[in-house]
């Protein structure tokens, strides 16, 4: 039988992961075992896991994992990285991991320009612990901790990370991408492969930032979730490479 | 061997070089800088790396992940910043990534003083953080053995797998005494970590995962029951402390860190006077020396005097402990950068003779 499509070989044996349906992470996660299989990088990688939903993620990809404390990713993958050069690091983050409590960190690394790839997955909210605003919530998205809808005056406005790593000297590639249908989500691998691929010619930092769904929390079913991407969501936060200096 | 006129911080800076330290990452805080800026130009020289890190949190985190690379390594900082890495440590010590902190310690409560003072006696013994852990901690009395124990520290740290805290004061790390330094370590001789380290994959190709957490309730409390093993152990075989003058002594006066020191001093003077007192220093304070107070003869001693420089008293309530209440507990006390006088406790044991 000719395989014309399959796993990743080294994803884990617990097909599926333990994300809500219709989440994104899992999608994420299966492209960045596949671009890590095709450029044959498993044994250097170590993947830096947040705080958050993504903090269940590391068994599911197969690939050494450090559990790092919340929002301080950015600074492991920076130091792992400075000392173990030929290794692949990945910071792998959700939106308060890394936006709100790490952003102090998240804009060190990235001014620093340490060669390492940051997949930062926003999904507009605190997934893991049950819907509460984030730096990333859209102004009138409700929340649990903004059940009237986030409210400029009160709250400020949504950050957006993509363009502010890209306003930083020293960031080399940074894009905003998405995984809510298939043209998106093969952008997507194609930006996560060209992150890992400028680490091993040693071309510097990259920033990816993936636009994902969270029915559960967003309260809508997966394919609603898909069109809040599409019809609202990339509105405050638009698709595209912001920068992009290789 | 050669013998050195230097600072107790960069005594402490040069053991880990010595040591195998390869990794440092650091905030400035007072009174410790001279560590970071020593090893921002001495890590270099020997192949290693310094970090400044953006935050203690940063600098902590940074350490967590290049230690869980196999790579020994360590950070320092004072009360405020220790009280900032917590959770770092915390997860050091959870994940078991072997490492050594370094607080040369200051006044407090909160920002208090720059100045020298014994007031993170609790948090680096019983509760450096949330979540119930222990860390191996050791209290240097001199510059000498700030070195000797910073240098032992990443022994112990790779033999447990565990976070060693060293918990220095402002005055040691600022004085400047004569030191023999320790040899400079192979990295050649160092224990190899390819059976742990996180950069490297299991022998049937499964993945590693260095974590403070498990994704089981059970798995979480396997991991526990494993440290508390390792903290039992640890009172078996690894508690240190000098004793002095103990074998005739009618007056006992105890004390940690340079707060043991100027207490040893204290005992020569009475001993001088005719008065017959001896010392008891832990050196571990986790393990606590508690044999060292088992061996006290309850039936010749009615008394303890505690010097500390804390207010209030921290170490005291440890001595209580190890002492079973037996004897009546005196503390000679001072803080907030007040240095403990000799002669206080001299009069404080005069006193009650």
């Amino acid at each position: 039988m000719n395989v014309v499509y399959g796993s990743p070989s080294f994803t884990s044996e617990v097909m599926g992961t333990g994300y809500c349906p219709g989440c994104g992470h899992g999608t994420v996660h299966k492209l960045l075992a596949e671009v890590v299989e095709e450029l044959s990088v498993r044994e250097k990688t170590v993947l830096c896991y947040p705080i958050g939903c993504a903090g269940l993620g590391g068994g599911w990809t197969n690939l050494n994992t450090l559990s790092c404390a919340h929002g301080r990713a950015g600074a492991v993958a920076t130091a792992v990285k400075k000392t173990n050069q030929d290794n692949v690091i990945i910071a792998y983050q959700g939106d308060g991991d890394l936006a709100a409590i790490g952003m102090a960190e998240t804009m060190h690394a990235a001014n620093r320009g340490e060669n390492i790839t940051v997949i930062f997955i926003n999904n507009t909210n605190f997934g893991m612990t049950g819907g509460q605003m984030a730096p990333t919530t859209l102004i009138g998205q409700k929340a649990t901790t903004s059940p009237d809808g986030r409210d400029l005056e009160r709250h400020g406005a949504p950050f957006k990370m993509a363009e502010l790593i890209a306003k930083l000297e020293a960031p080399k590639f940074v894009g905003r991408y998405a995984v809510h249908d298939a043209k998106n989500a093969i952008k997507t691998k194609a930006a996560i492969k060209k992150g890992l691929q400028m680490q091993l010619d040693k071309k510097g930092y990259s920033f990816i930032e993936v636009l994902s769904v969270c029915p559960t929390n967003w309260k809508k079913n997966p394919l609603d979730s898909a069109k809040y991407i599409d019809e609202v969501v990339s509105k405050t936060y638009p698709l595209g490479v912001y920068k992009d200096v290789e | 061997m050669s013998k050195e006129f230097i600072k107790g911080n960069e005594a402490i800076a040069e053991a880990a070089v010595r040591a195998g330290c390869r990794f440092f990452a650091g905030y400035p805080i007072t009174p410790q800088n001279d560590i970071p800026e020593y090893l921002s130009k001495r890590l270099f020289e020997v192949g290693g790396n310094f970090i400044q890190g953006e935050s203690e949190v940063a600098s902590v985190n940074m350490v967590f992940g290049v230690a869980a690379t196999g790579i020994r390594s360590m950070t320092s900082s004072s009360g405020p910043g220790l009280a900032l890495k917590a959770e770092g440590i915390s997860n050091l010590a959870g994940a078991r990534v072997p490492s050594v902190v370094v607080n040369v310690a200051r006044g407090g409560p909160a920002i208090g003083t720059i100045l020298t003072a014994q007031q993170d006696y609790l948090s680096a013994t019983k509760a450096p953080a949330p979540g119930g852990f222990k860390c191996f901690v050791l209290a240097p009395a001199t510059v000498q053995e700030a070195a000797d124990l910073v240098y032992e520290a990443f022994d112990i740290a790779d033999k447990y797998r565990t976070p060693v805290y060293v918990l220095a004061d402002g005055m040691t790390g600022n004085m400047m005494e004569v030191v023999e330094l320790p040899p400079m370590r192979e990295l050649s001789e160092l224990p190899s970590k390819d059976d742990w380290r996180v950069n490297k994959l299991e022998q049937d190709g499964n993945f590693r995962s260095i974590s403070s957490y498990s994704p089981t309730a059970e798995g979480l409390q396997e991991m526990n029951e494993a440290s508390e093993a390792m903290y039992q152990q640890w009172d078996k075989e690894e508690q240190r402390w000098e004793a002095f003058m103990m074998d005739d002594a009618e007056y006992v006066v105890t004390g940690y860190g340079s707060s043991g020191r100027i207490a040893k001093s204290a005992v020569k003077e009475l001993r001088a006077q005719g008065i017959k007192a001896g010392l008891i220093r832990p050196i571990t304070l986790v393990p606590f020396p508690k044999d060292a107070f088992d061996q006290i003869d309850y039936g010749r001693i009615k008394e303890i005097f505690v010097a500390e420089m804390s207010i209030p008293a921290q170490y005291a309530d440890d001595v209580r402990w190890a002492t079973k209440s037996k004897l009546e507990i005196i503390s000679v006390l001072t803080s907030g950068g007040v240095i403990l006088e000799t002669e206080a406790i001299v009069d404080a044991v005069k006193e009650r003779v």
